[in-house]
């Protein structure tokens, strides 16, 4: 065993003062492999060390909560025996080095977490950030992005319904990658990694293990200075067919009641899997190394316990579960090995993880102090300062009216996503009710009338410059998305994207965007129930706009009942729910108009988020959905009024006669500006629900007819549908085909 | 006993990921390139000593899976 | 009207075509796992969509020498009706049950959107419920769903009237604009598109419910 030195206690990532810490729990210097299963342990990714303390301030509970934060994913009860479980994780720096493999391998951890608590995946959503269009990366970065979140779900045979994607000079150097999956279980069949039974088996199934993804500062440790780079690829190749079958595999085996306790092994793999499992059930785990399935050659104990292989899975047995638990896998092709044995915890009742390698013991360490006493900071912050609020007078009118919104629906960050989703099968499964482009995507629990409606939402310039204010309105925006097609928001996940935690400005935009989202979901009773949290996005000093990303779903009980977004025909009554101001600062109009970049204190205040008006506009409109009252519903969110409107009518090819309104507001303020808790509607009842709006107290103003082929303002603003859809269209396709992109 | 194995696309089959590669590789300033074709390379560890029935045996394995005799040409190499 | 469909590891429109055929026919439809050997008693044979063997070495290649060809190609012979949808398709065609084969888009990339079809004929099992010349829109959903064969095969059957679909717009680069074919007898039918996606209003659409409304009768 070699020594222990403080270059290979830096190499792995611990401070001096950790290290110490390692000392006190081991009583003695650890080996190296105890070392490498310290430092894994510890690692921002497993612990949340410098998070924990805010994201404890997450309201995480609701009547609907069957399990919030800290299992695989987050469990809601949506009626009849059935639960909804998901979760959205990061994969953004493995992105950035290997964009295909490392989407994919993104795309096939989150299901993992998914199908591990038995639930069948029946969505994929992903929140994509790139850097500005102009950067040289960016095509291929996007390219091998959304080929690889297509490689993985297409095989997989799990629709990707929704998502995001936004370009922005932020992330040229770090892409941010999110992805989420929604799955359906049976309330009563939840599985959880509490390991419970001493003496119950420990079985390791899935594909075999190899050296890869194993942290590359720990390569220069002395153990390994003998051999090549070759020997461990830190980059982890996917491999959605050997998932595709340990799904089914998994989905089998959990109809019988073999299973005590099961967890994926994700990063950090049998090591955060085994002691999160022992943790968690209070007990301890004897491993014998010699019986993982290897794929490599003279692979060390350090390698195995450190290796992040992919779709792999460990499992508690019950005893004399064995072979039936065998037979199903080897009727998949997969491997299945048992590994190990529960053990009793010690006289202090610390449960301890022993590894044996080669009939020698390679490691012995107390499960809880591990796991449970990793450092926690309080990381120094300060908040961001307060920006003034930009009166709708001080920022200047387009050249056209018309012309602005083509430019906006056009652009980078406004023009159409059909060239990501359709490399997406986002059909397959047969329930995909509302397909991609929408407010949501809707998907049908299987057999029944119910369906959930799922999206994700984040506005990282509006974070950037005020995070409370950013926080509230990316968890608002996602409640809105879902309210629009009809559905009861019930929870979010959240995936918290920031820079470098230990510079206090950025910390200070972690603690306010905790702060606005524990606001939101308080006044939404809209609880997070999993998250994830990616730091240290940052190159050469530069963060990326802080980018919490909420993921939300929502229930639909009756999804006859559902609507989108396309104007719901020919002569119907427009008519919009919440008030207009004209808040321009932070907007589209003032980054692709008046070519701002949001990051001066002069580009103003993000929009003002009003829970409590978000709350009874929204309630108003979903009441009215489910009513049948009305034929179409989108929110309005970037680029205001007229960018909505502009959807509609593209999704429908239909037009609209809008009257200017605008009254003492610039119209360019009042088309464009990005007030919150707003929806515009179509009925061809209006009198009856502007009479039931003033009854509930809800702001709301008939503004037009839809009809024809055009979009036209007042008297004198008006465009072609077609030339709006045109533009719309050609953005992505036009910068996609670019020669360099391949 | 390796055997190597090379499937290329029959010519007058299109290729469009050869073609691709070709485009990009005159993006990329390369000149005077002429058709580029793409295929795979399949390496096998093989029990049988002969090579004169090694090679038999693969043939048979291309004939049967590894190669689409439809669209695709193959090549054997056999290494001692 | 019995019917199955086939699971290889990794077939993942199997449940799919299972709903479509058990809606229309009324009846349960089996799930066959592609170790089984024997197909006796079914009237329809359907080989889903999906990723067989991840699409490894070439898109169907694998499953196409699973153990269950023997006896979907005795079905075959005897007359039974069988459909190869998407990755069914390119099964069928790399077991030599259907002509040519189908390569990678002309684009590279995979897609998934509803297209527009021509019905080319309606004298077969599979299409007696569309007239001839009818068009209908149906989604597609592939990455290697370019269809090729060499000129003498082509003629061959574009004369005997085998091909059963062609795109509006082909979306993949398919020579004549191929969606589907026949072999030579019409009881074996291979398609790029997905008809059993649009078998249900609130999904969008419903125009592959004739297909199966037609397998249904056309085998009671």
């Amino acid at each position: 065993m070699s020594k222990i030195t403080p270059e290979i206690v830096a190499e792995h990532g611990l401070s001096k003062e950790e290290y110490q810490l390692v000392l006190q729990i081991m009583g003695r210097e650890p080996n190296i492999t105890e070392l490498g299963i310290f430092s894994v342990m510890w690692s921002e990714h497993c612990s949340y060390k410098s998070s924990k303390k805010w994201l404890k301030t997450l309201p995480t509970e609701a009547p609907w909560v069957i399990c919030g934060p800290g299992e695989n994913a987050g469990i809601i009860d949506i009626g009849d025996g059935d639960a909804a479980i998901f979760k959205m994780e990061s994969h953004n720096h493995p992105s950035y080095i290997e964009p295909y493999q490392g989407a994919a391998t993104g795309v096939g951890g989150i299901m993992r977490d998914v199908f591990t608590m038995g639930a069948r995946p029946i969505a994929n959503l992903n929140a994509l950030r790139f850097g500005r269009p102009e950067h040289p990366k960016t095509r291929h970065l996007v390219h091998g992005v959304v080929e690889g979140i297509g490689g993985y779900g297409n095989c997989m045979g799990v629709p990707t319904v929704g998502g995001e994607c936004e370009f922005n000079k932020s992330y040229d150097g770090n892409i941010l990658v999110n992805a989420m999956t929604v799955g359906l279980a049976k309330a009563n069949n939840i599985f959880y990694c509490a390991a419970a039974g001493i003496g119950n088996p420990v079985v390791y199934v899935g594909s075999k293990t190899g050296r890869d993804g194993i942290h590359g500062a720990t390569m220069a440790s002395t153990e390994f200075t003998e051999d090549s780079e070759e020997k461990r690829p830190t980059v982890q190749v996917g491999d959605p067919f050997t998932e595709k079958l340990l799904l089914e595999a998994c989905l089998e085996l959990m109809q019988t009641d073999a299973i005590v306790a099961i967890q994926d092994m994700g990063a950090a793999g049998l090591t955060s899997s085994s002691f999160e499992m022992a943790s968690s059930g209070g007990v301890g785990i004897d491993m014998n190394l010699d019986n993982v399935p290897q794929r490599e050659q003279n692979m060390t104990a350090y390698e195995m316990m450190l290796s992040e292989s992919q779709e792999r899975m460990l499992m508690v047995l019950k005893p004399g579960k064995e072979d039936m638990a065998r037979a199903i896998f080897e009727k998949w092709e997969l491997d299945f090995a048992v590994i190990g044995t529960l053990t009793e915890p010690d006289a202090d009742g610390n449960g301890h993880m022993v590894l044996y390698h080669k009939g020698e013991k390679v490691a012995d360490l107390p499960i809880n102090p591990l796991a449970h006493a990793s450092p926690e900071y309080d990381r120094p912050w300060v908040p961001t300062p307060k920006r003034e609020t930009l009166s709708p007078e001080s920022v200047a009118a387009p050249t056209s009216i018309m012309g602005a919104l083509k430019t906006m629906c056009g652009g980078a960050n406004g023009s159409s996503r059909r060239w990501i989703w359709e490399q997406y099968d986002h059909m397959v499964m047969g329930d995909t009710v509302q397909r991609p482009g929408g407010d949501a995507a809707v998907v049908r629990v299987h057999g029944t009338q119910k369906a959930l409606a799922m999206t994700s939402d984040v506005t990282p310039r509006y974070v950037f410059a005020d995070p409370v204010m950013g926080g509230r309105q990316a968890v608002a925006e996602t409640w809105r998305n879902l309210t629009a097609t009809g559905a009861r928001p019930l929870a979010i996940t959240d995936n918290m994207n920031f820079g470098n935690p230990q510079r206090p400005e950025i910390m200070g935009q972690f603690v306010g965007a905790v702060e606005g989202i524990a606001d939101a979901c308080r006044a939404l009773d809209y609880p997070v129930v999993s998250g994830n949290v990616s730091l240290y996005n940052e190159t050469n000093g530069t963060g990326i706009l802080p980018t919490p990303t909420i993921g939300g779903v929502g229930l639909i009980d009756d999804v006859s009942k559902t609507v989108g977004i396309g104007f719901g025909g020919v002569g119907q009554a427009i008519i919009i729910i919440g008030e207009t101001h004209g808040h321009l600062g932070q907007s589209q109009y003032l980054m692709e108009i008046i070519g701002r970049d949001g990051l001066a204190m002069e580009d103003g205040a993000p929009p003002p988020v009003d829970l409590a008006l978000e709350r009874k506009n929204g309630d108003f409109v979903r009441g009215e959905i489910i009513s049948g009252t009305i034929s179409a519903c989108h929110d309005v969110s970037d680029g205001g009024i007229l960018v909505a409107l502009a959807e509609m009518a593209m999704t429908a090819n239909i037009g609209a006669k809008i009257e200017d309104v605008s009254g003492q507001l610039p119209l360019h303020a009042w088309g464009f500006g990005e007030d919150q808790a707003r929806y515009i509607i179509t009925t061809s009842n209006p009198e009856d629900v502007l009479e039931r709006a003033e009854k509930s107290g809800v702001w709301a103003t008939l503004v037009g007819t839809t009809g024809s082929g055009e979009l036209t303002i007042g008297d004198e603003h008006s465009i072609s549908v077609a030339e709006l859809k045109n533009a719309h269209e050609s953005w992505m396709p036009d910068f996609m085909s670019h020669p360099e992109a391949h | 006993m390796k055997a190597t194995v090379h499937v290329t696309l029959k010519n007058g089959v299109l290729d469009p990921q050869g073609k691709a590669i070709e485009h990009t590789l005159s993006g990329l300033g390369f000149k005077g390139i002429g058709d580029v074709r793409q295929g795979k390379f399949i390496e096998l560890d093989i029990a049988e000593k002969d090579k004169t029935k090694a090679r038999e045996q693969v043939d048979a394995m291309c004939r049967q899976l590894l190669a689409n005799t439809v669209i695709e040409n193959y090549t054997i190499e056999i290494i001692e | 009207m019995k019917a199955c469909v086939i699971v290889f590891p990794a077939s993942n429109c199997d449940r799919d075509m299972q709903v479509a055929l058990e809606r229309s026919t009324g009846k349960k439809v089996d799930m066959v796992w592609h170790r089984e050997s024997d197909l006796s008693g079914y009237d329809l044979v359907a080989v889903p969509g999906g990723f067989s063997y991840g699409d490894y070495l070439r898109c169907g290649a694998m499953a196409a020498r699973s153990p269950i060809m023997g006896a979907i190609k005795k079905h075959a012979d005897r007359g039974g009706l069988l459909l190869g949808v998407c990755n069914g398709f390119q099964i069928l065609t790399e077991a030599g049950l259907l002509p040519g084969v189908l390569m990678r888009n002309a684009n590279l990339k995979f897609v998934c959107r509803d297209v527009e079809l021509t019905v080319e004929r309606n004298d077969t099992a599979f299409a007696s419920g569309y007239t001839k010349g009818q068009k209908i829109r149906i989604p597609v959903a592939h990455h290697d769903g370019n269809y090729f064969t060499d000129d003498e095969t082509l003629k061959r059957i574009e004369g005997n009237g085998q091909v059963a679909f062609r795109y509006v717009d082909n979306p993949n680069g398919s020579l004549n604009s191929i969606a589907g074919v026949y072999n030579e007898r019409g009881n074996v039918l291979g398609l790029m598109p997905h008809p059993e996606r649009l078998v249900d209003a609130q999904l969008g659409g419903t125009d592959g419910l004739p297909m199966f409304d037609a397998l249904a009768k056309g085998a009671a």
